[in-house]
């Protein structure tokens, strides 16, 4: 059964349309995460399902029940701010059991709800404080508290986590995945961190200038993205995309890149069909992850088709745990993402390898990946 | 999958929707009445004939060509132009020295500021009866110099005709300059700390870091203060009359004063609301823009 | 060297920040002068002003101009003193303070959190009214009160004063909530409450600072009305300003400068007094309402 429907939906400011027909269906205890750069809609549909925007056109759906015109207090949701929005004249404790004051639930089931939710949350010695006592982290809890507590059909988060500092931000992160996990609630979260997106959702929506650009599993979205905005957006660095020519090689296809020093190189793909054959001599977009371009020692030993390209290096970037290495390719940055340790010179010609398994093609006019 | 049924809008989330405009319209509808439909209602009343009552004979710019001709209508004009000028340049000039002045880390600011703002606190009634006496000839200022020993002291401008305009300045200026001085104040509050030192780390001198740096910054407590002093001073009515009454004669007539004084005792109310139109025009060409940029910066 | 380059910077400096000081302390004379003359003048017998010096102080302190002024002079036909008319500014003022900031707290909670297509032209025109000069709804507004039968009343003055206050009340409390987190009336709508309910429990609770301002802006402003008074008030219903005014501008008889300062300080003091318990955020006030940012 569809938990949460949200079936055609537009929406339009004016003569102006911000979203275009979203359809997104999402299961029982799912964690949808949206994603996207600002104004892609992300939270104007968030927000639409929560019922504080109206819905211009389509139809969103909870447990079956149409909600379009249902208020926002009946939808039977919940939903954590991005500034928290927590009341600065109550405590902590009003604040969480604020809603269940106004839906009129008795003072002993309210209380007992209460600790319940702060023994989860860690957060029982807080009760008492006004909201301004306290850090960003408790704060978060505190937000997180006050939809706990109603025991809603839907979660929505928005970007919960964007107000915290970067060592706070992974830890929580951390916290709502195993809250996920063990409540086996259903979520939608809005963010614009696809390293959020792909730790924490089941399923990812990409969006883009009012459309959902890719739907799927965050190995779809990573491993297979639908278009090019979809491939630079996800993942970091972002995947190298790389102007190439489609030709026959051995009875296979290969893409032909231009390397530094000016020559043709080929690279043999993995995948073959008629779709591609369809832009035989033709340009391309060959898409690539940096982590599927090492030094010899580093290939995957699971893939198949790796491929040798000798090219110059231009800079190293040595971040700890990974040595990036920027060389170009077709006239543009490519970024290698190697082990630590590796041997690499700015300056000198360097024998990389590329794992083909990983590589994507893309129509370079409509940007949309081509399948096999 | 079962076709999803539509929960209907109950009347709660529809009240929801129209209680705040139903909570605003009595305002709305009280505005619409008390200020633009009287403002209507009076730009048609300049049209008419109307003397001691309305009257509906439309008698189409008559009642303009009239104000203007009047000598008592221009001599108000006349002195709103240098009443405001000055009032505005001195209360701007007065109040951004002390704001300047006090914004030096200086002891006792507390105590001194209050003393700079109370006059506001007033009415024009009592800043006009204080200055009425202190401005005196005959028990004020010129009375306690003479007193003092100093005989060929003179200062008789507020029964002077050609003088008794600048005495109004020196009571609106004194009642205002704390205001503006608050306002300018605010404004070099609100001036980033670093960009100062930075400037000063880049060789400026103290007036060359205000006169290039911060006052530059200040313009929109200018503009609001200009704003502000400027509609006051044409709406200016309550301390003409407690100062100086209009006189001596009409040395210190304004519109405002002209307009009661045509409306309500000499009978003339279609003059009265041609000229209150012409105040409302002076008015709505200073605030307009104002609003307007107001408005467009904060959405 | 160095040194000496510091010691010369403090020497200027020290001449300067002097130099600061005395201008300083010249406009706090300058701004004292007035309030100091009216004071020490209204506890002299009338002789002593007419004989003497202004800026000395009495020789014989005395109330009487005081009582007279409060209970005895000759305001219009009767002498009743200022204290009817005082009365009747505090009948006025109060109600008429109460209902506009309400009205403006309300106003401005619905501009900021229940924004509706065009409620920002009402803001606009709301602004506007506030700056307007009165003397163009002087004329309407006799025959309206007239009509109404609230001419020379109380009632019709404080009628006056709510609608001409609406637009300063908004304009404080519109600005003050659009700085409010609008994310916590929509917690609160998904938690369940209502329109009133936010107001009440959300809005309300955090309004201190400008209600304050906006009560103090609205009592200064009412209270030191003189216009609107003149106007539309007659014996019964007269604000102490227009009280005032006839009692320093009547013709008749022997000016009682003493008294006349009596009265001034008089009506001066309720807003004199607010200033000096509440000036601080009076000041805040006027700066939100002028100066953005």
């Amino acid at each position: 059964m569809t938990f949460l429907n949200i079936d055609n939906v537009t929406k339009s400011y004016g003569a102006v349309e911000v979203l275009h027909r979203v359809d997104i269906a999402v299961q029982e205890g799912e964690f949808l995460v949206l994603v996207g750069p600002s104004g892609c809609g992300k939270s104007t549909l968030l927000n639409m399902i929560a019922g504080l925007e109206n819905i211009t056109g389509g139809e969103i759906s909870i447990k079956n029940r149409v909600v379009n015109d249902v208020h926002p207090s009946k939808r039977n949701i919940a939903m954590v701010f991005q500034s928290y929005a927590l009341y600065p004249n109550m405590t902590v404790g009003q604040n969480i059991t604020f809603g269940m004051e106004m839906h009129g639930i008795p003072k002993p089931e309210r209380e007992k709800k209460l600790a319940e939710v702060a023994k989860l949350l860690q957060i029982d010695h807080l009760l008492d404080r006004k909201p301004g006592q306290l850090s960003g982290g408790q704060r978060q809890r505190v937000a997180m508290g006050r939809a706990l507590v109603r025991d809603p059909d839907v979660f929505l988060f928005d970007e919960p986590l964007s107000n915290l500092d970067a060592k706070l931000r992974v830890d929580m992160r951390t916290e709502i995945k195993k809250l996920h996990q063990r409540l086996k609630s259903t979520i939608v979260y809005v963010t614009h961190d696809q390293i959020e997106a792909l730790t924490l959702s089941t399923r990812i929506a990409v969006m883009n200038k009012g459309y959902v650009q890719q739907l799927g599993t965050p190995k779809e979205i990573y491993d297979t993205p639908a278009n090019m905005f979809v491939a630079s957006f996800m993942g970091s660095p972002s995947m190298n995309l790389l102007p190439a020519t489609l030709r026959a090689s051995n009875g296979g296809l290969a893409a032909e890149l231009t390397g530094s020093d000016g020559g043709k190189l080929l690279l043999n793909l993995s995948q073959d069909g008629p779709n591609l054959r369809a832009y035989l001599d033709k340009p391309v977009v060959l898409g690539i992850r940096p982590e599927a371009i090492t030094d010899p020692d580093g290939v995957d030993r699971n893939a198949k088709n790796t491929q040798p390209l000798r090219n110059m290096v231009h800079v190293t970037e040595p971040a700890g745990s990974d040595t990036f290495v920027e060389t170009t390719l077709s006239g543009k940055a490519c970024i290698a993402r190697m082990r630590a340790d590796v041997d690499v010179q700015p300056g000198q010609p360097f024998d990389f390898i590329v794992n083909m398994d990983k590589a994507v093609i893309f129509d370079p006019a409509s940007e949309d990946r081509i399948t096999g | 999958m079962a076709r999803s049924v539509r929960a209907p809008r109950d009347l709660r989330t529809v009240l929801q929707d129209i209680l705040p405009k139903l909570v605003l319209s009595p305002s709305l509808a009280a505005m619409l009445v008390f200020v633009y439909g009287f403002i209507i209602y009076t730009v048609f009343l300049s049209f008419t004939n109307s003397k001691m009552l309305p009257s509906y004979d439309l008698i189409g710019l008559d009642n303009y060509v009239r104000l203007f001709g009047l000598s008592a209508w221009t001599t108000a004009l006349i002195n709103l132009a240098i009443f405001a000028s000055l009032y505005i340049t001195i209360c701007i000039a007065i109040g951004l020295l002390l704001a300047i002045f006090l914004d030096q880390k200086i002891r006792g600011e507390g105590v001194l500021r209050p003393i700079y703002l109370y006059p506001m606190a007033l009415s024009f009634i009592v800043t006009g009866t204080a200055w009425k006496w202190l401005l005196d000839p005959g028990i004020g200022l010129e009375n306690t110099m003479h007193l003092w020993g100093w005989d060929s002291f003179k200062f008789g401008w507020i029964k002077d005709r050609n003088y008794a305009i600048y005495t109004l300045v020196i009571a609106a200026v004194w009642q205002s300059s704390g205001f503006v001085m608050a306002m300018f104040l605010a404004g070099l509050r609100g001036i980033d700390n670093e960009m100062l030192k930075a400037a000063q780390i880049d060789g400026a001198s103290n007036w060359q870091l205000y006169r290039r740096i911060v006052i530059p910054l200040l313009r929109p407590a200018f503009l609001s203060a200009f704003v502000i002093l400027a509609h006051l001073a044409i709406k200016s009515y309550d301390l003409v009359i407690a100062l100086t009454g209009g006189g001596p004669g009409r040395a210190t007539e304004l519109p405002a004063t002209f307009m009661y004084s045509y409306t309500f005792t000499r009978n003339q109310m279609g003059v009265g609301a041609a000229s209150a139109v012409i105040m409302l025009m002076g008015v709505a060409a200073i605030m307009i823009p104002y609003i307007y940029a107001e408005l467009k910066e904060q959405k | 060297m160095s040194g000496g380059a510091q010691d010369q910077a403090v020497r200027t400096g020290r001449i300067a920040r002097t130099f600061i000081y005395v201008v300083l302390i010249y406009f706090a004379l300058f701004y004292l002068l007035p309030l100091f003359i009216m004071a020490i003048n209204s506890i002299k017998p009338l002789s002593e002003i007419t004989g003497g010096n202004m800026m000395s102080l009495p020789a014989e302190p005395t109330l009487a101009p005081w009582k007279s002024a409060w209970s005895t002079a000759q305001i219009g036909v009767e002498a009743t003193g200022l204290k009817p008319y005082f009365m009747n500014s505090i009948l006025m003022v109060v109600p008429a303070v109460a209902i506009s900031t309400i009205i403006g707290a309300l106003n401005g909670y619905i501009l900021t959190k229940w924004q509706f297509r065009g409620s920002n032209i009402i803001f606009g025109l709301m602004l506007f009214s506030c700056f307007i000069p009165f003397q163009i709804v002087l004329i309407p507004m006799a025959r309206l009160l007239g009509l109404m039968g609230l001419a020379g009343t109380t009632w019709g003055l404080i009628l006056v004063h709510v609608v001409y206050g609406i637009g300063f009340s908004t304009l404080y409390f519109r600005n003050y909530y659009a700085a409010f987190p609008t994310e916590l009336v929509r917690a609160a709508m998904m938690d369940g409450a209502g329109f009133f309910r936010i107001f009440w429990r959300i809005m309300l609770p955090v309004s201190g600072p400008i209600a304050v301002v906006c009560i103090i802006w609205q009592f200064t402003n009412i209270w030191n009305d003189f216009l609107f008074g003149a106007s539309f008030a007659d014996l019964d219903s007269m604000p102490m300003t227009v009280a005032l005014n006839n009692l320093v501008n009547s013709s008749t008889g022997v000016k009682e400068y003493n008294v006349h300062f009596a009265g001034a300080i008089l009506a001066a003091l309720p807003t004199l007094l607010v200033y000096i318990v509440a000036g601080r955020y009076f000041v805040r006030g006027l700066m939100a309402g002028s100066v953005k940012g």
